[in-house]
């Protein structure tokens, strides 16, 4: 998206997590305008250093589900994001969540999909 | 009444006892294998092994007819939503949940996850208590209804001692309800004259504190007390 054009800025506890945004790009990350943001969701100063406050979408991909679920509730409730994604592994919770006004991502049920109709495709060819 | 304690530390595993001897029926939930069966062996059949993070996990622990889920893991991510799940989607009545760490009880707040609890306000509470310096000490918060009640010691250099009550500007939204004087409690009345000593009983609206403690505390000038 940087790429694109938009403003990207990201948060992530590791302070060197920027290299694996950086892997197929010739310059850094912050040389390419991207911005780097060192802390963890729920820490108010770090989304706030992020600039939470001006974003336009915010999306809330930790590897862990409920703080993903908890942060993009403080992005939609707190700093009023218009646009707010959370990714929820747990197929139950995301489709609680969605019904709940939530734009959830899941990619376990993305997964199963996709595999289920890869089965049904291999099976269908099986039998012509 | 029926009682669904998740996280079985120090603090579930005690309160899970507490409540099984006053009859009530208790599951207690842990997510950690090792933990679960060392507390299984005293608690039995009223633990479960699972992460009540999942929902099917807090429906065979019979969420559905649960009339309180306290939430006490060493995790304040899951607290919150434990309990934010158990209200909203599974309508349980009553919920309560732990903050581990202070800072996350905005958190809690905007969640909706009301009433939390936790152990540096409570010994903050306990401080405000037992050290005079103090000066205020919260009684009562009613988060819901907007109000709480605190009390004032009035020391040596408080700015109303001496002074009617009716003489007092009292902050809108509060108003002075009792006063304890060596041991006894009565209500003020306009004509009450505030000595050093007394114990005064505020009732007000919330974050009206600093006003009162403005107007009961020390004189200005007179340095802190």
């Amino acid at each position: 998206m940087l790429g694109e054009g938009h403003e990207v800025s990201c948060l992530d506890e590791d302070p060197e997590a920027h290299t694996r945004l950086e892997v197929g790009l010739d310059k850094g990350w912050e040389d390419l305008g991207g911005r780097f943001t060192v802390g963890t969701g729920l820490e108010t100063d770090a989304l706030l250093a992020a600039g939470i406050e001006s974003a336009d979408a915010f999306i809330a991909s930790t590897n862990g589900d409920n703080t993903n679920i908890v942060i993009a509730q403080i992005a939609q409730r707190r700093y009023e994001v218009p646009t707010v994604i959370a990714r929820i592994l747990d197929p139950l919770r995301a489709e609680w969540y969605r019904q709940q006004g939530m734009h959830t991502i899941c990619p376990t049920r993305v997964a199963i999909d996709m595999l289920e109709s890869a089965v049904r495709e291999g099976a269908a060819r099986e039998a012509v | 009444m029926y009682v669904i304690v998740v996280g079985a530390g120090k603090v579930g595993w005690n309160l899970a006892r507490e409540l099984l001897e006053k009859n009530h029926e208790v599951t207690v939930i842990e997510s950690n294998r090792r933990r679960y069966l060392t507390v299984e062996q005293e608690l039995e059949h009223n633990v479960t092994y699972g992460d009540a993070s999942e929902l099917w996990v807090l429906e065979r622990a019979g969420i559905q007819r649960a009339d309180l889920v306290i939430a006490v893991t060493g995790d304040d991510e899951d607290n919150m939503l434990i309990c934010q799940v158990a209200r909203e989607k599974y309508e349980v009545k009553q919920i309560i949940a732990r903050v581990n760490n202070p800072r996350n009880k905005p958190h809690f707040d905007l969640l909706g996850v009301k009433p939390s609890v936790s152990a540096t306000d409570l010994i903050l509470r306990l401080l405000e208590h037992e050290v005079p310096e103090y000066g205020l000490v919260h009684l009562l918060d009613l988060q819901e209804e907007q109000l709480e009640i605190i009390e004032m010691l009035l020391g040596k250099d408080s700015g109303v001692t001496g002074r009617r009550v009716g003489d007092l500007s009292m902050p809108e939204g509060s108003l002075l309800i009792s006063v304890l004087r060596e041991g006894k409690g009565f209500v003020p009345n306009a004509d009450t004259v505030l000595e050093v000593g007394d114990e005064v009983l505020a009732v007000l609206d919330p974050g009206r504190e600093d006003d009162l403690k403005q107007l009961f505390g020390p004189a200005m000038g007179n340095g802190s007390g």
